[in-house]
């Protein structure tokens, strides 16, 4: 019987020909990320849990501060100081304050036909370049670590067939948060979403990845496209070479299907506190906002910055909001102040930070208070996610954050 | 019998002829500034009292800065009561996010030459840049002040110094500050003013006028002060007046010392953990390992600092393992520093560019460290424990200098 | 002439408003929520450990730093009952002064003192320790003004006619 794109990467990584949903198989990891949300308690475990420690292959790990960069209290500087220290000494790829750490491994690692382990829940984004890649606990990673194997439970597969093209004013988030809405927040556990169809073809890899990041808000264990040209063309563009690139057999078994019509989607925007309170962005316009967020590893590129800034070009943020702009990496920034995006932001009265999580993450910069309502192209909007637990959060596209800062109240770029 | 420039200030504010240290008169409030951490004290102080209005609401800004972008949760409440408080009173000037208060207050024109102005910072110091009296004080005096429009002050004595010839290559106005406080001592100069002349200074840009101002009050001084020129008319956006022009230190006031220096005898200094006033030349510091560079501040994160560093970083990478911090004084620094590719030059180089802000300098956020890190900074303070724990080492030094340790991951010259 | 006694805790040189009160904790809402981190980056434990009635003597330059009010109230609130140094910042002095927190300059004291023992402070004249008298000198005239009226919030109160003399 044939296989899905996610099975033949596991296989690939199992040495096996062949597996199948359900099968439990010691892989090869390609690629292991941390950052600085947990890498310290990593660093712990290594130190004082192990007979003999050691690192099947430094080569294989990125170390990535990027979730309260630059540092904002003691603790957070004395977490990063352990695995900055831990990275010099074991001669591990470092990076601090270039980025949040999935734009980071998207422009500089990720190759199609890899399994990735990341220390972080949306490690799903890489799928957007055909590869395979989860978020586990820190004790998955420091196993990965130091056999340079893990286990895997094949997940079933969830064919999601994308038709038509997207409306102007559209965005692939919008088309995401309207999935989230439709199969609900647990409605793909630990099952892999498979993206394909003629309407696939029409999203770049920066769209991509908007759809693959989010998947784990369905529960998914991750999200995955085939890597086609498209994919591949960002790859050479970047000099880096597929490691495999696979395509699922037309005979491979899904656990279920959907299809979703891109062309029918619409503005729309997720109440708090749930990712799946998917409704029309229309419903939501006049909420009083004290805050709006650009960024984060969903929604913080140059697309996205490029979409914002239009927006807000000749016009100012309200008085009463405070408009973040976070562009999702170093080169995403460079790129942005060349297309002088950042001098349009800066003149609308944002406040544009340096590359990192941000308020995505809640704390460190950002940070709403009481009672107080934030919209965000963020990747969550938890219960207290963003600050204080009676803060709200609405997600929605970089088009209507945008707008919605400049109005003071949600809004939709049309109604500007 | 002549005055100092600080001695014309005052009886000019007061309509008298002259007044001499010691004097304790009444002063009339040009202008004064309120801060964010500030506000809602000022606003509770305000209320116990029982004014009933702002004396002049146009005479009043207030700004958001040291917690610009929040990173705590009750963070934001401090911008709801300052919110609520401009509304309530009709407070004419508000800024939310463009940049550091001290820098806002000359950049955007709210202090002319001979002002005088309070604010509740003790950096207010800095408005001397443009020959202004300004000075730091704290939230209940601020909160009678907007009842009053008044303050009373004691006439402080004078401190001269005077600067003749030119900096060396790489010297700039920071080197001459933190020599100054360490010929001074922390408190050398407590209630006194400073007030700054000779060759040297005439040929500096506000901006680096600014820095010496900013840093007076590390001495203790009550103020520090430049005579008004045509760079400050230029800055301000105005023509000096005749009030204007003559405040200039007769030559037969009375000062309590004068310091003369030679320029030329100035060399690329720090100030060492953490004592502002413990300087040694960078020469005899070299090669100590360093973990983070900060580059901003109401001292030096202004357009020619991040110029300064540009210079140094243009076509390198801060070491590996370094952090190097940029954080840009006001919302126009960042877009000047934009426009003329600064920005990208120092991104290119590594520098994580954070928003306007006073950053890491108030230590709140923006790159603490933990125990055994070292840092080198362009700020004003090094004191134990201001950014982080109290085995956090601070090296207080000028842009230049700071940028050349992000690249070298080691205190060197630049 | 008004006199009290009390157990003295000895600080250095140069005690700036950053370890008085770290900015940290400047934003919380209420000096109370702020006094237990007072003094934490030079001596974390002091704060529990100072009683209603006890005397700071230090250094040189106690205060220096910041405007922060926060910090004389912080060390009023810590129950300290005056702080005698060889001098003091000058923000520092007028906010102590403004909220009633009493500031003496004595220029020998603190080279003599030891911490823990008690002294007894005589306003406006002198310190005894151990039967060695420390001559102090008064306050300025509107200085005692704004004193007497119990600060400068209290003085103002009456200027706006909300309290009686």
């Amino acid at each position: 019987m044939g296989m899905t794109i996610a099975e033949k990467i596991i296989a690939r990584a199992a040495g096996v020909d062949t597996v199948k949903a359900g099968d439990i198989h010691t892989v090869n990891l390609d690629r292991m990320m941390s950052n600085d949300g947990t890498t310290h308690l990593t660093v712990d475990m290594y130190h004082n849990k192990l007979n003999h420690p050691h690192i099947a292959d430094t080569k294989k790990m990125v170390f990535i501060v990027d979730h309260n960069v630059p540092a904002d209290n003691p603790k957070t500087a004395a977490s990063q100081k352990k695995m900055r220290d831990f990275a010099r000494e074991h001669n591990i790829d470092f990076w601090e304050g270039k980025g949040v750490c999935h734009q980071i491994m998207m422009e500089h690692y990720v190759c199609p036909g890899e399994l990735i382990f990341g220390a972080d829940s949306h490690t799903c984004t890489y799928g957007a370049l055909g590869a395979f890649g989860t978020g586990v606990g820190c004790t998955d990673l420091l196993y990965g670590m130091v056999t340079g194997t893990s286990w895997v439970l094949v997940p079933e597969t969830i064919k999601c067939n994308l038709t038509g093209r997207l409306p102007e004013g559209v965005y692939p988030r919008d088309l995401m948060l309207t999935i989230i809405g439709t199969i609900g927040a647990n409605g793909a556990n630990y099952q892999v979403m498979e993206f394909c169809g003629e309407g696939a073809k029409t999203l770049s890899v920066n769209d991509r990845m908007v759809l693959c990041n989010l998947s784990v808000e369905v529960g998914a264990k991750t999200a995955i496209f085939e890597a086609d040209e498209i994919a591949l063309e960002y790859l050479k563009a970047r000099g880096r070479e597929p490691k495999a690139v696979f395509r699922s057999d037309a005979d491979a078994s899904y656990v279920k299907e959907y299809t979703f019509d891109l062309s029918e989607i619409q503005p729309v925007a997720a109440k708090p506190d749930f990712v799946d309170a998917v409704v029309p962005a229309k419903e939501v316009c006049g909420v009083h906002i004290d805050e709006a967020f650009l960024g984060s590893c969903n929604n913080g590129r140059i697309d996205e910055l490029r979409v914002g800034a239009a927006i807000v070009k000749g016009r100012k943020v309200s008085d009463h909001v405070r408009f973040l702009v976070v562009p999702a990496s170093q080169e995403v920034y460079l790129q942005a102040l060349e297309e002088g995006l950042i001098a349009t932001f800066m003149e609308s009265g944002a406040i544009v930070m340096n590359p990192n999580c941000s308020v995505c993450w809640g704390s460190c910069q950002g940070v709403i208070g009481e009672n107080e309502v934030l919209i965000s192209t963020g990747t969550r909007n938890f219960k207290g996610r963003a600050g204080h637990p009676s803060s709200k959060v609405y997600l929605g596209s970089a088009a209507t954050v945008a707008a919605s800062a400049v109005k003071g109240e949600i809004c939709t770029a049309d109604m500007l | 019998m002549g005055q100092t420039v600080i001695e014309k200030i005052i009886a000019h504010n007061i309509g008298a002829d002259s007044v001499k240290p010691g004097d304790i008169v009444t002063a009339q409030v040009d202008r004064v500034m309120l801060d964010d951490i500030m506000i809602p004290f000022i606003v509770d102080k305000f209320k116990e009292m029982g004014f009933p209005k702002v004396w002049d609401p146009d005479k009043v800004v207030l700004i958001y800065d040291h917690l610009v972008p929040a990173s705590q949760q009750d963070d934001t409440r401090h911008f709801k009561i300052g919110d609520a408080f401009v509304e309530q009173y009709g407070i004419k000037h508000i800024h939310r996010s463009d940049g550091i208060c001290h820098q806002l207050m000359t950049e955007a024109g709210y202090v002319k030459p001979g002002d005088v102005v309070f604010g509740t910072d003790s950096h207010t110091t800095t408005y001397g840049c443009v020959g202004a009296f300004s000075t730091g004080i704290g939230y209940t005096e601020m909160a009678a002040i907007l009842g009053t429009g008044t303050l009373w002050v004691k006439v402080p004595e004078t401190i001269r110094i005077q600067i003749d010839g030119r900096l060396p290559e790489g010297v700039m106005s920071k080197d001459i500050i933190l020599r100054l406080i360490g010929d001074l001592g922390a408190d050398g100069a407590t209630y006194r003013a400073l007030e700054f002349c000779g060759s040297t200074v005439e040929e500096m840009s506000v901006s680096s006028r600014m820095t010496m101002a900013n840093m007076a009050i590390e001495a203790g001084a009550k103020c520090a002060v430049f005579t008004p020129d045509e760079k400050t008319a230029a800055y301000c956006g105005i023509a000096l007046d005749a009030f204007q022009r003559q405040l200039v230190g007769d030559a037969d006031a009375v000062y309590l010392k004068t310091m003369t220096y030679r320029a030329e005898d100035f060399e690329p200094v720090m100030a060492c953990p953490s004592q502002v006033d413990k300087i040694r030349n960078v020469s005899e510091l070299e090669g100590t390992v360093i973990d983070q560079v900060f580059i901003g501040s109401c001292t030096n994160g202004r357009l020619e600092d991040l110029q300064a560093a540009a210079r140094v970083l243009d076509g390198k990478q801060v070491a590996p393992f370094v952090k190097l911090i940029v954080t840009p004084a006001s919302r126009k620094v960042y877009e000047e520093a934009d426009r003329l590719g600064v920005l990208r030059t120092l991104a290119e180089a590594g520098a994580i560019i954070t928003h306007p802000g006073c950053g890491l300098c108030c230590g709140r956020t923006g790159g603490i460290l933990s125990d055994g890190e070292r840092v080198v900074a362009t700020n004003n303070r090094n004191f134990l424990g201001r950014m982080g724990t109290s085995k956090v080492e601070i090296y207080l030094a000028s842009p230049a200098t700071a940028a050349a340790c992000a690249v070298a991951g080691k205190i060197v010259r630049s | 002439m008004e006199q009290f006694t009390g157990r003295v805790w000895v600080l250095g040189d140069d005690i700036d408003t950053d370890i008085i009160i770290p900015t940290e904790y400047l934003a919380m809402k209420t000096i109370d929520d702020m006094k237990q981190y007072g003094f934490s980056p030079l001596r974390p434990e002091l704060a529990a450990q100072i009683r209603e009635g006890d005397i700071i003597v230090a250094g040189k330059n106690f205060g220096c730093g910041s405007s922060r009010e926060q910090a004389p109230e912080v060390i009023k609130a810590l129950g300290i009952r005056c702080i005698l140094a060889k001098s003091f910042a000058r923000i520092f002095f007028r906010n102590s002064i403004n909220n009633g927190l009493l500031l003496i300059e004595q220029p020998d004291l603190y080279d003599d003192m030891k911490e823990g023992d008690t002294i007894t402070v005589t306003v406006n004249q002198d310190v005894d320790y151990q039967g060695k008298t420390y001559p102090i000198a008064s306050l300025p005239e509107n200085l005692v003004e704004i004193i007497n009226a119990g600060g400068l919030v209290r003085a103002m109160r009456r200027r706006n006619g909300l309290d009686q003399d």
